[in-house]
């Protein structure tokens, strides 16, 4: 055994071929590539098919991992994406964007001592394979219940719940309220990272099951959730995202070239402003440009203004890298792209011209003192330290907070003291009677995955109750 | 779903109407509220205040004026033609009640916005005093609308071509002095606005203004529409869009109104050589 896995290390992590750093810095095509079957083959092999996987544990919705990577191996691709169905709908999409350094593949026996499995390449290149040249074989949908489920948000978490409740007979509307479907994938997530195309096919796969989508719906506004149990919706999935910007609250914010991540990306993205003028919807292009906050937003945010032309884009980040959230491949990514990091700086005040346009900030550099609440570090201004920066462009990526706009329009569901929903982990079930929530709405921004998972748990809780009771 | 039922040109084909089939908004909306519209696939998400709708026909009517890329391609949209997307009803309805004396100020194709606040406000009873105004006579639009949600009209045109030579604000200046006003909702363009805050500042009487910041969903998602009121940040797509107007920071709003000129002046001429060359 401990020969074999020696053997088997042998074989280096094959990479994935991706676009030049400084080619794609101006476009905005995907930048990882895919693997070549070859390769795909190749890293499948490096898998040990352990018999206490516990690469599985990483995975929030526990997919079977040895055995979709050994259906690779013996090049049974649509059996492998079979596998991966059971328990995830949308592996094109995860095998993207999951932080798999802090879930599967930190778990991966290999990692241990060299490089873990790539099991996120895995899983895209057998769902990539699958959309492009697959059957588009639909999988068998049980007796129609004659029951009606209505889903409101057509993020990750919603569409889980939809595919999940059709297969299972029940009869689901999703309610979206902007006019495209697809959450965060579609507003926010850049099309170099996720090509809009693949959201758009994983969502015309739930329309082919039967899936019925209504965009233009804002649910709260158009319609409320009584409303929807009087047209004769049985149960409500809400699964409206964290769609409330966060701002830094300080002098100058209100300046023309300052926006939040939410606006900047959802121009970019879902109104394509990047095309402009081809598409109608403006966008600043910024020369020098600041970007608040560090996560995956921030680093999105980044290197979409990169892509429009900016000469400097700068991370500021007000503690150090240690803490930055971002996924790891996100931020080697924006570092080859030219994106600066200015660590342990927190801006005070921005500062405008006469025209009310931003020309810069004023920063405090910082100090981490103490742990706080999160376990993190927290940032102390350093006395005497302040200092200007110049930027025409700011965007403001500190995080997102819970959208009021459903929630204060709906009677009895109970919201904990930050106004997300108060949900049971164990089934989604809110406060209100045949009402579950999940994803964003109930955790905080957190991961796509992690959406999904809370539609799993509550699609299952759902179809219990359409067929039992409360 | 949003196909163009009627369009009518007014102000001499500055201003356009269009009744937009939009059964499920239609039921939903008050009078104050607004809807976002988008003509085609790659346009932009544009926010129309509703200028009357008609809940059991299932349609919803805007006014909107003519002055740039979007709302021209709008124009360019026949009857039996559709609307891409239509979503809505969004903002807070205005907040209709019976105090008095109420004075219903318009400029421009703000006119459209006033009409159904001023008929709701006189169902309620109040004594309605409304003002009207446009740059030039043929300018001005809902007159006679206006004149029977009112018990009296005054119309000004700022060329004196007819009613009243001159602002809006001059007229309520004087019924301001001679009455006692409970409530002014002025709606208009931005300086239209900041000068009737101004006025009745002075008279110390309560003013309703509608803001027409910029915005993009129209759900208080993204925080392209804040506006400064009271010293506090606030969105207009859902906060609003109105507020005290002796709150709002007007200037700020006239600014950001600005931020994006030069691309929306390129756009606004590429489709211009582009209609022409069709
Ligand atoms: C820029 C960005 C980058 C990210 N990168 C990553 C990443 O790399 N990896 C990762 O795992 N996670 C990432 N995330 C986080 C991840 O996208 C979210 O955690 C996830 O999308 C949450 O899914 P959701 O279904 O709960 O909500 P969302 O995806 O937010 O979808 C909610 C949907 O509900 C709609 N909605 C809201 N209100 C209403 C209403 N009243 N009526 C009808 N519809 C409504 C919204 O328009 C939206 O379409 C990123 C997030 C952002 C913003
Ligand atoms: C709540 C609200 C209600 C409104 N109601 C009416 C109405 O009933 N009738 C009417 O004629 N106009 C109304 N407006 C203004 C209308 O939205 C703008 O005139 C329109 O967006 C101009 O678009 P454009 O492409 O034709 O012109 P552009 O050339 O793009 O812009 C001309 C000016 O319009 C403003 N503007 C541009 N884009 C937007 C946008 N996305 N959102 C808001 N303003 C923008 C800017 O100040 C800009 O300088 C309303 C605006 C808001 C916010
Ligand atoms: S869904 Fe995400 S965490 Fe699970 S196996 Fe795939 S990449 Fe890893
Ligand atoms: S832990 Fe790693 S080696 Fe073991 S089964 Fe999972 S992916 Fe394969
Ligand atoms: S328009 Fe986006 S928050 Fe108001």
């Amino acid at each position: 055994m401990a020969e074999k896995a020696a053997k088997k290390e042998k074989i280096p992590r094959q990479s994935m071929p991706e676009q030049g750093a400084q080619a794609r810095k101006r476009n905005f095509e995907e930048v990882p590539l895919g693997y070549p079957e070859e390769s795909a083959v190749k890293e499948a092999e490096r898998c040990l098919q352990c018999k206490k996987p516990s690469c599985i544990d990483g995975c929030p919705v526990a997919i079977d991992i040895p055995a979709f990577i050994k259906h690779i191996k013996e090049g049974e691709f649509t059996k492998s994406v079979r596998k991966i169905w059971e328990r995830n709908a949308l592996p094109a999409v995860c095998g993207r964007v999951c932080p798999q350094e802090i879930q599967c593949e930190e778990r991966c026996i290999l990692g241990k001592k060299g490089e873990p499995v790539a099991i996120g390449n895995l899983e895209r290149f057998v769902a990539d394979l699958e959309r492009e040249h697959g059957k588009g074989d639909l999988p068998p949908k049980s007796k129609p219940t004659g029951k009606r489920v209505a889903v409101v948000g057509s993020g990750p978490s919603g569409l889980t719940v939809a595919g999940d409740l059709i297969l299972k007979g029940h009869e689901v509307t999703v309610f979206e309220a902007f006019h495209k479907p697809g959450g965060v994938l579609v507003y926010g997530i850049p099309e170099f990272r996720l090509p809009k195309e693949i959201v758009y096919s994983e969502v015309n796969f739930l329309e082919r099951l039967g899936v019925r989508l209504v965009c233009n719906m804002v649910v709260g506004r158009t319609v409320t959730t009584d409303e929807l149990f009087e047209e004769g919706y049985e149960a409500i999935y809400v699964g409206v995202g964290a769609g409330l910007p966060r701002f830094l609250n300080i002098p100058g914010e209100n300046l023309i070239g300052i926006y939040s991540a939410n606006e900047y990306l959802t121009r970019a993205n879902l109104m394509k402003a990047y095309l402009f003028p081809e598409y109608d919807t403006p966008i600043a292009r910024g020369k020098n440009v600041a970007v608040f906050g560090a996560g995956n937003v921030a680093m999105d945010s980044a290197r979409t203004a990169m892509r429009l032309g900016a000469d400097t884009v700068r991370i500021v980040y007000r503690r150090s890298r240690n803490e930055m959230p971002a996924r790891a491949a996100e931020i080697h990514h924006a570092e080859e792209e030219g994106i600066e990091f200015y660590l342990l700086t927190a801006p005070t005040r921005f500062l405008g011209d006469e025209n009310g346009r931003v020309t810069g900030m004023e920063c405090l550099e910082m100090e981490l003192g103490e742990p706080d609440e999160s376990g993190r570090r927290q940032p102390v201004p350093i006395e005497g330290s302040k200092f200007q920066l110049e930027c025409d462009l700011a965007v403001i990526a500190v995080g997102a907070g819970a959208n009021p706009l459903l929630t204060q329009s709906t009677e009895g569901l109970n919201l904990n003291r930050w106004g997300y929903i108060i949900a049971e982990p164990e089934t989604g079930k809110t406060s209100k009677k045949a009402v579950w929530a999940g994803g964003d709405i109930v955790t905080g921004q957190a991961t796509v995955i992690l959406a999904m998972g809370a539609g799993r748990t509550a699609s299952d809780s759902i179809h219990q109750y359409l067929t039992w009771g409360w | 779903m949003f196909e163009i039922l009627k369009r009518q040109e007014m102000a001499d084909g500055t201003v356009v109407l269009n009744e937009i089939s939009a059964p499920m908004i239609a039921k939903k909306a008050n009078p104050g509220q607004f809807v976002i519209l988008k003509a085609n696939e790659t346009g932009e998400r544009i926010p129309l205040t509703m200028a009357d709708t008609n809940p059991k026909k299932g349609t919803v009517t805007i006014i909107y004026q003519v002055v740039g890329k979007s709302t021209a391609l709008f124009k360019s949209l026949k009857v039996g033609e559709r609307y891409q997307d239509v979503i809505g009803p969004l903002g807070k309805p205005t907040k209709l009640e019976k105090v008095g004396n109420v004075v219903c100020v318009g400029g421009g194709t703000g006119v459209a916005v006033l009409h159904p606040i001023t008929r709701g406000l006189k169902e309620l009873g109040n004594h309605m005093a409304s003002i009207i105004g446009a740059r030039t006579k043929d300018l001005l639009i809902l007159e006679d609308k206006m004149r029977a949600a009112s018990h009296e009209l005054h119309v000004c045109t700022d060329d004196g071509s007819y009613g009243h030579h001159g602002f809006v604000t001059d007229v309520l200046k004087e019924i301001l002095k001679k009455e006692n006003i409970k409530l002014v909702v002025g709606i208009g363009p931005v300086p239209m606005m900041k000068f009737v805050c101004k006025l009745t500042e002075e008279y110390k009487v309560k003013t309703l203004v509608s803001l027409n910041a910029i915005m993009v969903d129209g759900t208080g998602m993204c925080g392209c529409c804040r506006v400064s009121v009271g010293g506090k940040t606030q969105f207009a797509c859902v906060d609003g869009p109105e507020f005290d107007g002796h709150q709002v920071d007007f200037d700020e709003l006239m600014q950001r109104l600005q931020a994006y000129l030069t691309e929306e002046a390129e756009a606004y001429e590429k489709h211009k050589c582009e209609c022409k060359a069709a």
